[in-house]
């Protein structure tokens, strides 16, 4: 039994004009000390699914099913207050998208991680104190910055700080959405190796979500592969990134842009994001995919693993598997 | 891209820079402690942008790189007058705006629009999308019936695929993804139709897909319609391929500057080739995660003496401590600042 698995998790949210399918039977597993990456298009889901798993909805999201299972253990169907006791934030915490610019700017920095661990523990303060300069340590940063305020640090130290905070109470599992995207190259590798290094020495499991292909390729193990709320595909890392089943995957992985190549146009995949209150029939992907027809208008592909445990959702994966590059023509036109 | 040069609007004469930024100078004064104002001396200061100069042609996208906190965004920001800079001229279409009255400049605000680098926090959460989108508009008066305004937010919308507008006009900041309110972001700078977009980082959330298309966007706006373009981005590798020229700032300054394929393929500052380095690869089977320029950042309080590199530069010699490099062009309009480039 995986440390951490989630069956058919489906949360939609309530808005006027219907329901939002953000997340839409989402499966996969994770075991213990082992980083799952998780890419899909802007808006198809990722941050929601995140928020799920925290219990952390919006008024309006709504769990419409499924199971979220910690060493055997339900976590959706526990009561709040258990939940935001023993799970939330000591066993699985959050570095969520933009945090950075959401750390308190009145308050000194060392002070907020120690906040993080007041109101989830029951210590004194001078024990919190010294666990948040511990924890500054740990990501790096001095203890001796302990009083500065937020403006005084720069964004990779900002970031590093939010790691802090998440890894406040020793978790299990750490879920990161988009926790280098703000930046630069040189910096997102120090903090991308100080997570590395930490989630190494106290063998920490974690979902990285990011729409950055060449993060999850440094950082995990495995990948899951989103669009339009469903996990399309699913696989080592490796095995993802040569051989992608899917023609969604394939366009992604095509499509990332490589300093190396010369000027030429930027790729992309033809075609806009899917409307998520009224999504495509059958497949959810036909209406850009090149190889699409008549059975994949009407009838959704099932999620089956292929080999190993590569898995994906389509009906022609056997076309992917065999090398053919069907974005070319589309590329060309 | 052959043939895109050659849509160029006729009249649109590209040797001419549509803007020209002479020494700009910008710094946050901070407020003193009590010690150090009895020991007097000058007032300390964030130097976020510290004597800055150069050209974009009218049509040309200039991206600019550089470190977090270097002072991309204050230059961004001081470009169309949104923070004051103490110090410098910047010359847009021939006219100081510097020197304009708030009066003088509003019609000019109309030409020049900026892409705000955090959704999350540069969104009135209480204003609907429409309105967001449509704010600029009102702004400058410039819609004579609620059908228009509602038919320009819709061409905005689709041009950035937030499709079907409709689905989206009417939600709240807090109803979108992190993705999709860059995009609105971006929406919002276009729907005035500018001659000039500062774009600070406006594709930083957006996957491939969709980054594509907002990059073929910009590409397409600046080719066919002569729209003026500085792109701040970390991404390396879609700056080469869309901009004109890249400049490098670091700590306030610029480094180097030149044609985008010269920086990135013949980098000639040893930050440049730093940050070329950690660019990461995707690639599972190649761990590229390296430390380059080992060394904290220095703060922009008080950065250090000479070349403001040198306490993290593995070149550093004695004369980088002591005289501070000029950007000097070394041919083709590749500028670089360091003594040994
Ligand atoms: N509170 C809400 N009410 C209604 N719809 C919402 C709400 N929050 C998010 N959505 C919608 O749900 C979908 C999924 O959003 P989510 O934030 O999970 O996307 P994401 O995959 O994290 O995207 P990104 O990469 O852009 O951050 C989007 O279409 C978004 O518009
Ligand atoms: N309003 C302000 N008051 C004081 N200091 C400021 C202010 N705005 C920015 N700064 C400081 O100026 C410097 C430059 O900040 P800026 O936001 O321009 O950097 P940036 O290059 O855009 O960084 P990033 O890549 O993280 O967006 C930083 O040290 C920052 O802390
Ligand atoms: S099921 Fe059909 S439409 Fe969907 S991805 Fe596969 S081939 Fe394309
Ligand atoms: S001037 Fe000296 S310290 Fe500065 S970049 Fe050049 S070699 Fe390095
Ligand atoms: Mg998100
Ligand atoms: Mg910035």
């Amino acid at each position: 039994m995986a440390f951490f698995e989630v069956k058919e998790l489906t949360m939609y949210y309530r808005t006027l004009r219907g329901q939002v399918k953000a997340v839409d039977g989402v499966s996969f597993a994770i075991e213990k000390g082992k980083a799952l990456g998780i890419a899909g298009e802007s808006g198809c889901g990722k941050s929601s699914m995140a928020t799920t798993l925290l219990r952390l909805l919006p008024n309006n999201g709504q769990i419409m099913g499924g199971q979220v299972l910690m060493d055997g253990q339900s976590l959706l169907d526990m009561p709040e207050e258990q939940f935001r006791r023993r799970i939330r934030w000591k066993r699985i915490s959050m570095i969520f998208q933009g945090a950075m610019n959401a750390l308190n700017p009145v308050h000194r920095v060392g002070h907020q991680i120690m906040e993080a661990i007041l109101t989830h523990e029951d210590v004194s303060p001078t024990e919190a104190r010294r666990r948040a300069e511990d924890l500054l340590n740990m990501v790096g940063i001095n203890p001796k910055r302990f009083d500065d305020f937020p403006h005084e640090f720069s964004g990779g130290m900002k970031q590093r700080v939010v790691i802090a905070m998440a890894l406040a109470c020793n978790p299990d599992l750490v879920i990161a959405d988009e926790p280098t995207t703000a930046l630069d190259v040189i910096v997102q590798a120090q903090v991308l190796k100080a997570i590395d290094d930490l989630r190494q020495r106290l063998g920490l499991s974690m979902i990285m979500i990011t729409h950055d292909l060449s993060v999850i390729a440094q950082m995990c193990d495995d990948v899951a592969i989103m669009y339009a709320g469903r996990i399309v595909e699913h696989g080592s890392a490796v095995d993802v990134y040569s051989q992608p089943l899917h023609p969604y995957t394939a366009g992604l992985v095509r499509a990332f842009p490589n300093i190396a190549a010369g000027r030429s146009t930027i790729r992309s995949i033809p075609g806009s994001p899917p409307n998520l209150i009224d999504p495509p029939t059958g497949c959810r992907f036909h209406p850009r995919c090149p190889l699409a027809d008549g059975r994949c208008r009407a009838e959704e592909p099932a999620f089956q693993v292929v080999a190993g445990r590569h898995a994906v959702a389509c009906h022609k994966a056997d076309v992917l598997a065999g090398g053919v590059d069907i974005w070319q023509q589309r590329q060309l036109a | 891209m052959a043939t895109a040069a050659t849509c160029v609007e006729v009249g649109i004469t590209s040797s001419e820079p549509l803007l020209k930024v002479v020494e700009l100078v910008k710094h946050f004064p901070l407020r003193r402690g009590l010690l150090s104002a009895l020991r007097g001396g000058p007032q300390p200061a964030v130097r976020a942008v510290d004597g800055v100069s150069f050209e974009v042609k009218r049509g040309e996208i200039l991206g600019i790189v550089g470190e977090s906190g270097c002072g991309k965004t204050t230059m961004g920001r001081a470009l169309l007058r949104l923070t004051e800079p103490q110090k410098g001229q910047i010359i847009f279409d021939g006219t100081d705006i510097l020197r304009l009255s708030p009066q003088e400049l509003k019609p000019l605000r109309r030409k020049m629009q900026i892409v705000f680098q955090d959704p999350y926090e540069s969104m009135n959460p209480r204003l609907n999308v429409f309105r967001i989108v449509a704010e600029p508009l009102r702004l400058q008066n410039l819609t004579h019936s609620r059908d228009e305004e509602i038919e320009r937010v819709r061409r905005a919308l689709a041009e950035v695929e937030m499709t079907p507008p409709d689905e989206y006009m009417y939600r709240y900041p807090h109803e979108l993804s992190g993705g999709q309110r860059q995009r609105i972001a971006i929406a919002r700078a276009l729907v005035l139709e500018p001659d000039f977009i500062v774009a600070d980082e406006p594709v930083s959330m957006l996957d491939v897909s969709i980054r594509g298309g907002i990059l073929n966007l910009m590409l397409r706006l600046s080719k066919e319609k002569g729209v003026t373009f500085v792109y701040i981005t970390h991404d390396l590798a879609t700056a080469r391929h869309i901009c004109d020229r890249i400049g490098v700032m670091y700590l306030g300054k610029f480094v180097e500057e030149g044609p985008a394929d010269a920086v990135v393929t013949s980098p000639l500052h040893p930050y440049t080739k730093a940050l070329l380095s950690a660019v990461l690869v995707p690639d599972p089977g190649r761990k590229s995660l390296q430390t380059v320029l080992s060394g904290e950042v220095p703060n922009a309080i008080h950065p250090p003496s000479g070349c403001r590199l040198h306490p993290r530069c593995p070149l550093a010699r004695p004369i980088c401590q002591e005289q501070e490099p000029e950007l000097v062009d070394k041919g083709n309009g590749h500028r670089v600042a360091c003594h040994f480039a």
